[in-house]
């Protein structure tokens, strides 16, 4: 049964409240014109959220390459640098390119379905795989312990009553579906998780086909299975999740040994399958990349090439197939990592764990583009230079929350505890705009210097902030966050602060200007 | 090595292999043989599941310096009694007050008449039962109290007295590794069985047969033997009993002889045609009782096999086929006929043989939903309030743990029907009827519950310290060793290998590939007890994976 079939043969004459959309309505009764009208587009515009996690910590430099600064890029990793020939292009971009065997992504990216969005982190990285993977399945402060994912808690306020209940007639579906054995840290919510796992595509297939795992012709075999049995028999959204799937007999052509690919597989046929599962999160591993990242007589290939082809050929071939099935509009997806990886190369031909790292969002309504500056590589670089970040991971899923599913501000400041940066990344037409669509992309202008610099104690920070929230602070080469200049709402305008460095060692410095989409990274040096 | 070798090496030609059947379920051929085998780990909590409520950490380190035959016998022989329950309760809206009961002084020895007292009463009593049973001492003996609750099954809201049903719960623990011929006769002149099955009320004008139907076919004989005993057995069973009344006030029982039936009684053909003498006199019931129990116990194969079967499926598994039958059952039950029908033996040889520790009668008992309540605190160790300093708070976290039981279908205490629990008598099903569509669901949402955000009351909360349980396994940093050393407690059936490198991966690794991560996670933890992130890294990651080991369709096995 289709989900409007369902809804129309399920909804009784009595008052039901729907949730089409994000929008609660009241229905009354399957024959009210407002029904039919919400009932002929709920599947068509429910959206759906992409996580996809790249664990071990992305070497987002070696994935998006600066090309207007190739020189101190190849400087900095001579034994892993792409060559600049063999950088793929993008459309009306001529200072950034991807790693060659992302011609998946590059294809999107022409195509307008690619948001590139440029070192992102946090103040106050955190380097360690487990902590960094905390972080950004929380969303909290580098420095503050928050057991709930944001996921979570974002299904925790639209659902609040979630699991008493459900599934029912509203909600039919899982809120959030993990493919994979384990629900993550991102969809726990306050106090239950929000998300199920489907056990890896090929359980989930069995869960499909109803095979069960084979138990030994024991008495505990025998029990075991008696268990499995009801356990199968009684997935509440077992039943859901295998209509969806048999509703979809055909898709489009997957990469094989690709599974992140298989994994989007799935979602790809539930989504057509017409699941309102609003988040799917997927996952693929291998980017701890210390040694070996490269082939040593080839940088283009090698272990990091094929993760980063896995990762676009994946991503393409489910957008593809998307298209294919007719639901482009309603999906987008984003990727992260824990965290990207020092600028400088290591002597094993690898990089070890670093800080900001870009980002991709991508989808048809996504707004196509490369968000922020290439970061900054001076012509010497330390082990111990890092890419500071332009954008706060938490202001993506903040952004995505309120463009693509059309979160309250106040709903907003509860699930990301705080009023990120909102950068204009996907269309959604029904969420209220906000103002943002041409914010972004202000090349040119100089939102913030510094003077003097280098300095030796104090240097005056001007910026200029178009208003609204408006922060300004200092953050080292780790990445650590040591001094907040300005943070809070400002009218339209220029301001100066000072930046005293007292007590603080010579060396390069970053003064990071952040005010609605638009941020800002300048360096700065402190001698003596 | 697969089950088939291990069993082969380990019984070498005493006994014959299983047979080859791909379509039927394996069978066990070891009978009452002592076993003789390695008694680690696995044994431990194999004896330690089966015979005490989840084997925790404590008892497993204890019996690991004991032999198997040391640990079964330390197992059946109990220290003293346990305290009676006391007064948690307030008495608002009570018309009158149990004032002379003392807050956190114990009721049971103070008769009330009024309803709400009452009815608080026996909800302390429940608290207390279940209280028993998580805090209990390293014995068989609160395994046993359930045994013979579910066999001489009453239902305290029919009994209503909370005194009676204090006493007659005691005496079930009192008496649980004695005599069992006793024991019925105990029973049978219980207050709170004379009370649930109407004996209180059988007299010489108006004969109630309910307990002498109960006591024959539920009791001791059973209702599967041909020959069986007779309606006009049962009927002349109920007039032997007549007379037997109660004195709540005293919580006590007496015998009225002029409400007794003094005309001879006679038995039918299978008890070769008995007849009981009919009697008068103050002691004329006692030795009427007497005379029937007497000839009931003369029926001792039926009533030996009836009781060592019941036994068998509490401790082993359910199913009973022809080898199991001669070489287990019919020995013990001529055991429990030699020994005058002292239970003990019986349990004490059971526990002791080569069938116990076979390794096809591992893991094939579905745990009952007191167990799955009461297993998952005892063996994680949960910590609750002091029942003597913070009795309120106590009884408080006992009552969350037997509403969780009784939600998934068990109250203690009140059991569907005088038969017990259906799960330890209903063909074919037996166990299996604990699991169903509502049940399973509901298990996993009571583990999820108790190590994501525990229970909390009164500023107080039950909760699984996942990392206080990995700190007391042998080697937690190790996470191979510790998902080994995990389902060692937790599960008593095989996680396969591949199974085990999914879960470390994708829980206790992140995704990464690397053992060591998990293991510097683990060290900065203990370098820094403190530091809150260090102590949130493993939490969220032990959380994790004890969720998920709990919602897996083994962890209802034991």
């Amino acid at each position: 049964m289709k989900r409007r079939d369902f809804l129309r043969n399920t909804i009784p004459a009595t008052i039901l409240p729907v949730i089409v959309g994000g929008l609660s309505v009241k229905a009354y009764g399957a024959e009210s014109p407002l029904v039919q009208a919400l009932m002929g587009t709920t599947t068509d515009t429910d959206k759906v959220l992409v996580l996809i996690q790249l664990n071990g910590g992305n070497d987002g430099l070696n994935m998006v390459i600066p090309i207007d600064i190739y020189g101190n890029y190849y400087n900095a990793r001579q034994n892993i640098a792409i060559p600049q020939n063999r950088v793929l292009t993008l459309n009306g971009n001529d200072k950034t390119g991807l790693h060659p065997s992302m011609t998946g992504l590059q294809t999107l990216y022409n195509e307008g379905k690619l948001a590139v969005i440029q070192a992102v982190g946090y103040p106050s990285p955190n380097f360690s795989h487990f902590r960094a993977t905390d972080i950004w399945m929380s969303a909290s402060d580098s420095n503050k312990v928050v057991n709930t994912g944001w996921a979570g808690r974002y299904l925790g306020v639209e659902y609040p009553n979630f699991p008493n209940g459900y599934p029912n007639a509203a909600v039919p579906d899982p809120l959030a579906i993990q493919i994979g054995s384990i629900t993550s840290l991102a969809l726990q919510g306050p106090s239950v998780n929000m998300g199920m796992s489907i056990t890896d595509p090929t359980n989930f297939y069995n869960l499909i086909d109803g095979v069960i795992d084979p138990a030994p012709d024991t008495p505990w075999g025998k029990e075991l299975k008696y268990i499995r049995l009801v356990a199968q028999q009684t997935q509440q959204y077992a039943q859901v999740i295998k209509n969806a799937a048999a509703a979809v007999p055909t898709q489009g052509a997957y990469p094989s040994g690709n599974d992140l690919a298989a994994q989007l597989k799935v979602v790809a046929r539930l989504i057509k399958g017409g699941l309102k599962t609003r988040v799917y999160m997927v996952s693929t591993g291998g980017f701890d990349t210390h040694s070996a990242q490269t082939d040593t007589a080839d940088t283009t290939i090698g272990n990091h090439a094929n993760l980063l082809a896995r990762v676009s050929n994946a991503i393409k071939a489910f957008m593809d197939d998307v298209k294919a099935l007719g639901v482009e509009d309603r999906v987008i997806g984003m990727t992260f990592s824990e965290f990207g990886r020092r600028i400088k190369s290591n002597s094993s031909v690898g990089t070890d764990h670093g800080a900001a790292a870009p980002v991709f969002v991508f989808g048809k309504n996504v707004r196509s583009g490369v968000y922020g500056n290439n970061p900054a590589i001076a012509g010497t670089v330390s082990v111990n230079d890092n890419i500071p970040f332009q954008y706060d991971f938490r202001s993506i899923y903040a952004s995505i929350l309120s463009q693509w599913f059309c979160v309250k501000t106040t709903d907003l400041e509860t699930i990301m505890f705080k009023n990120f940066q909102n950068i204009p990344l996907c269309v959604n037409g029904a969420c209220s705009t906000t103002g943002l669509d041409d914010v972004y992309r202000n090349a040119g202008d100089q939102l913030i210097v510094n003077y003097p610099n280098p300095f030796v104690e104090s240097t005056k920070i001007t910026f200029k902030t178009s208003g609204g929230h408006t922060l300004v602070h200092i953050i080292d080469t780790l990445g650590r966050s040591i001094k907040t200049l300005a943070d809070k709402e400002y009218a339209p305008g220029v301001y100066n602060v000072d930046f005293n460095s007292y007590g603080l060692p010579p060396g390069v410095y970053y003064a990071r200007f952040q005010n609605g989409a638009i941020q800002q990274v300048r360096s700065m040096l402190k001698v003596r | 090595m697969n089950r088939r070798d291990f069993l082969t090496a380990r019984r070498k030609a005493t006994h014959r292999p299983a047979p080859a059947s791909p379509h039927q379920t394996a069978r066990t051929f070891s009978g009452l043989t002592p076993y003789s085998g390695p008694f680690g780990t696995e044994e431990i909590v194999h004896l330690l599941k089966r015979t005490m409520f989840g084997a925790s950490l404590d008892d497993i380190a204890y019996f690991r310096t004991r032999t198997m035959d040391q640990a079964v016998d330390e197992l059946l022989n109990p220290a003293g009694l346990p305290a009676p329950p006391v007064k948690d309760y307030d008495t608002t809206g009570a018309a009158v007050p149990d004032t002379a009961v003392a807050p956190g002084a114990t009721w049971v020895n103070d008769y009330s008449s009024d309803g709400t007292i009452q009815s608080r009463r026996r909800a302390s009593f429940k608290k207390w039962g279940i209280g028993l049973m998580i805090n209990q001492d390293r014995s068989i003996r609160e395994k046993m109290t359930m045994f013979w609750h579910n066999h001489f099954a009453t239902e305290a809201a029919e009994i209503n007295d909370p005194q009676v049903l204090y006493k007659h719960h005691s005496l079930l623990r009192a008496q649980s590794l004695g005599n069992f011929k006793a024991l019925v006769k105990s029973v049978t002149l219980d207050p709170g069985m004379l009370r649930y099955l109407n004996g209180y009320l059988n007299s010489k004008v108006a004969p109630d047969e309910n307990y002498s139907r109960e006591l024959q076919e539920l009791f001791t004989l059973g209702k599967e033997n041909n020959p069986n005993y007779t309606e006009d057995d049962v009927m002349a069973a109920a007039r032997v009993l007549t007379g037997w009344r109660i004195n709540f006030a005293t919580t006590s029982t007496y015998y009225d002889n002029a409400r007794h039936d003094i005309a001879n009684k006679q038995f039918s053909s299978f008890f070769g045609n008995t007849v009981i003498t009919g009697r008068t006199g103050p002691t004329a019931g006692d030795a009427e009782l007497d005379d029937l129990l007497n000839m009931i116990f003369a029926k001792n194969i039926e009533v030996s096999q009836f009781i060592v079967k019941k036994i068998y499926r509490w401790f082993c598994y359910y199913t009973i086929d022809a080898t199991a039958q001669a070489t287990v059952i019919d020995p013990l039950a001529l055991l429990f006929r030699n020994s005058n029908w002292d239970i003990k033996p019986v349990i004490s040889t059971l526990l002791k043989s080569d069938h116990f520790f076979d390794a096809l009668n591992r893991g094939c008992i579905i745990k009952s939903p007191i167990e799955i309540a009461v297993k998952l605190c005892r063996e994680y160790g949960v910590v609750f309030p002091d029942t003597s300093t913070e009795y309120v708070d106590a009884y408080n976290m006992f009552e969350y743990i037997r509403a969780q039981a009784t939600n998934l279908n068990q109250n203690f205490a009140d059991p569907p029907s005088v038969s017990g629990w259906p799960s330890y008598y209903q063909e074919p099903q037996f166990y299996e009827l604990w699991i169903n569509s509502d049940t399973l669901p509901k298990r996993n949402r009571f583990t999820d519950t108790m190590v994501t955000t525990g229970y909390t009351r009164n500023g107080k909360t039950i909760k699984i310290d996942v990392v206080a349980f990995a700190k007391r396994l042998p080697n937690p940093a190790d996470p191979n060793v510790l998902i080994t050393d995990s389902l060692a407690v937790l599960y008593r059936v095989p996680l396969s290998q591949a199974a085990r490198d999914v879960v470390k991966t994708n829980i206790l690794l992140s995704g990464q590939t690397q053992d060591y991560y998990w293991t510097n996670a683990w060290n900065a933890h203990l370098a820094n007890p403190t530091d809150p992130m260090a102590l949130q890294t493993v939490t969220t990651r032990l959380r994790d994976l004890y969720k998920y080991f709990m919602n897996l369709a083994e962890y209802q096995l034991a």
